[in-house]
């Protein structure tokens, strides 16, 4: 089982462009800030938002193709789609809520309440079904909402933000629930979150939205070790430089410029961990490194560390000890010297 | 404070003058009376009626008005509500010249089905429903506006066809807004004066409805027309502490 999709779709001003491919098995995390399309590709896939152009594939059944005037309707796709805020009916009880997908479908009304039931069973509220939604609590909700989006058994699991009204208490036992139900269904699944630890937690592979656009995708260890936008690089805390480099010197497209080992020449990224980054009182001299001027704007205590925020060619992040700080007497808006050597410029390809 | 009061007595003045001169003694008589119960009965089937035909054309109406873009869908709105805003007496003589014997319609339907609406009590009822059907429309719609659409998306990535969504998602859902359209609807419909008068005319037991029976008893028993008018306002009463939840606030 296979999803293949290439979307291009318009939501107003905004356009969609997006090219994805999801093996059964795999679980894929779309991370993106908000704004950035991601409930859209959800809606394109389900086949509630109609694609400009493109084509969606389901283990090789086309559900939609512009260009070939197919579109299979949302309620005869195979798919199971979970919500932020469960919209789960409000005026059914919990059971029916369960039910209404098998029902829809056109199974027997007693045999979709005995299915319904176990599904019930499974995500362990056996009790709850006579309940109104509006009585549950938020994990409740949830994982009613899971069992009504796969009891119908769907070949294509979609799943918007499901932890993201959760209470912290409560995601994590919800997410460790999650895994165990994502790990026992077979079929394609798709997992949609703003939240990095999530993503992380549970996806094989993370594809990053921004604009619309994929910018990255991999492992969540590849894409931490390489970010290629800022949105991932804030995320993982690093400090990220586009550039082109020339004979080991990168030109930083903003300003600056730093100088790597080995670096390929051409348009590339460079990585460089807060935690490498030194500073000084005086002009440090000795062995060759990237030496420049920059004033503290912003010092912020992380745990045992200090975080500063410098302006100067190229802007910059330093995480450096309490102790440190104090031997330099280092405040906001004061003038310091940055240097970071070589070997710590992680440089890789745009 | 003082216009204020004098604001207020312009609407409680008329309702104790029309209490003091009930005569509560001979109530019971007067809505016994064969004439006061034909009224009364040709009201209550006229009003259900009409409130059933609204239901049934209005629902889909405003389905229509809050769902789908078309052109011209704000001039059809603006056409279809304009019986709230319009004398009723101009709907009654609009109905004639479609409806009447030498109208648009009624011509054909008198010389094809042999159907003649004017005057009847079918007649009766089309002049309540053209006057009160806005009332369910704009109030329908108005909650399918309010209502949070994607729960009609979770119903069909469920699995179920538009048909399915109407029936077990969306109109149970507006199920307040139905309910509150169709008491209004009613209450409208049950108080309809000028349309009826004039598309269907007075006979008593076919057209003669309790507000048209008020009138005319006025004249010749005033008794009468007291306690049919002292029916109405309880009916009104009735609608306005049903709907308080929706009109009045909590308090």
């Amino acid at each position: 089982m296979t999803l293949d999709a290439r979307i291009r779709a318009g939501v107003g001003a905004f356009t969609l462009d997006v090219e994805l491919a999801v093996a059964a098995g795999e679980l894929v995390a779309v991370l993106g800030p908000n704004g950035a399309g991601k409930t859209s590709l959800l809606r394109a896939l389900a086949g509630l938002l109609p694609l400009g152009s493109g084509r969606v594939t389901l283990d090789g059944v086309v559900l939609e193709d512009p260009a070939k005037r197919i579109r299979v309707p949302s309620e005869r796709r195979p798919i199971g789609l979970v919500f932020q805020d469960y919209l789960l009916f409000p005026h059914l009880s919990v059971l029916e809520n369960v039910a209404f997908g098998l029902r829809a479908r056109g199974v027997a009304r007693a045999t979709a309440i005995v299915q319904a039931g176990r599904w019930l069973d499974r995500v362990g509220l056996p009790s709850e079904g006579e309940r109104r939604p509006a009585s549950l609590s938020g994990g409740q909700a949830q994982r009613v909402a899971l069992a009504r989006a796969l009891a119908t058994n769907p070949a294509l699991l979609l799943l918007d933000e499901p932890m993201a009204a959760l209470d912290a208490s409560t995601r994590v036992a919800f997410r460790r629930d999650l895994r165990r139900h994502l790990e026992s269904y077979h079929g394609v699944r798709l997992l949609v979150t703003h939240d990095p630890v999530e993503a992380m937690a549970m996806a094989d592979r993370l594809v990053v939205l921004e604009d619309g656009r994929v910018l990255q995708s991999g492992t969540p260890a590849e894409v931490t070790q390489h970010p290629r936008s800022r949105y991932v690089a804030d995320l993982v805390g690093v400090n990220l430089f586009r550039g082109r480099a020339s004979h080991d010197v990168i030109t930083i497209a903003g300003g600056g410029s730093l100088t790597a080992a080995g670096a390929t020449d051409g348009e590339v990224f460079a990585v460089v961990h807060p935690r490498s980054v030194a500073l000084f009182r005086m002009r440090p001299d000795g062995t060759p490194r990237n030496v420049w001027e920059g004033r503290a704007v912003d010092l912020d205590l992380e745990g045992d560390r200090v975080r500063v925020r410098l302006t100067g060619s190229p802007p910059i992040v330093a995480e450096v000890t309490p102790a440190a700080v104090r031997e330099l007497g280092l405040d906001r808006g004061d003038q310091v010297w940055v240097a970071v050597k070589a070997t710590e410029v992680n440089v890789y390809p745009a | 404070m003082i216009l204020a009061s004098a604001g207020a007595a312009f609407f409680i003045v008329p309702l104790i003058g029309l209490l003091l001169r009930t005569p509560w003694a001979s109530a019971w008589h007067q809505l016994g009376s064969p004439e006061v119960l034909a009224a009364l009965r040709l009201s209550l089937l006229a009003s259900v009626s009409a409130t059933s035909i609204a239901v049934i054309l209005g629902v889909p109406l405003a389905w229509t008005f809050a769902r789908l873009t078309f052109p011209g869908r704000a001039v059809i709105r603006a056409l279809t509500v304009l019986p709230m805003v319009l004398p009723p007496v101009v709907g009654g003589v609009a109905l004639l010249y479609a409806f009447g014997r030498r109208g648009l319609l009624g011509a054909s339907l008198a010389a094809a089905f042999g159907i003649h609406l004017p005057f009847t009590t079918a007649g009766a009822i089309m002049a309540e429903t053209f006057v009160a059907m806005p009332f369910l429309v704009i109030t329908v719609e108005a909650g399918l506006r309010s209502m949070d659409t994607r729960f009609e998306d979770a119903a069909r990535s469920l699995g179920a066809n538009r048909w399915t969504v109407l029936w077990r998602v969306t109109l149970p859902l507006v199920r307040p807004s139905l309910v509150a359209g169709a008491v209004l609807c009613w209450a409208r419909a049950l108080g309809e004066f000028g349309a009826t008068i004039t598309f269907a005319g007075n006979l008593p037991g076919r057209t003669q409805t309790m507000p048209l029976a008020v009138y005319l008893a006025l004249e010749t028993n005033p008794d009468a027309a007291v306690v049919l008018s002292l029916v109405l306002l309880a009916v009104s009463l009735a609608v306005l502490i049903g709907l308080r939840d929706r009109w009045l606030g909590a308090s």
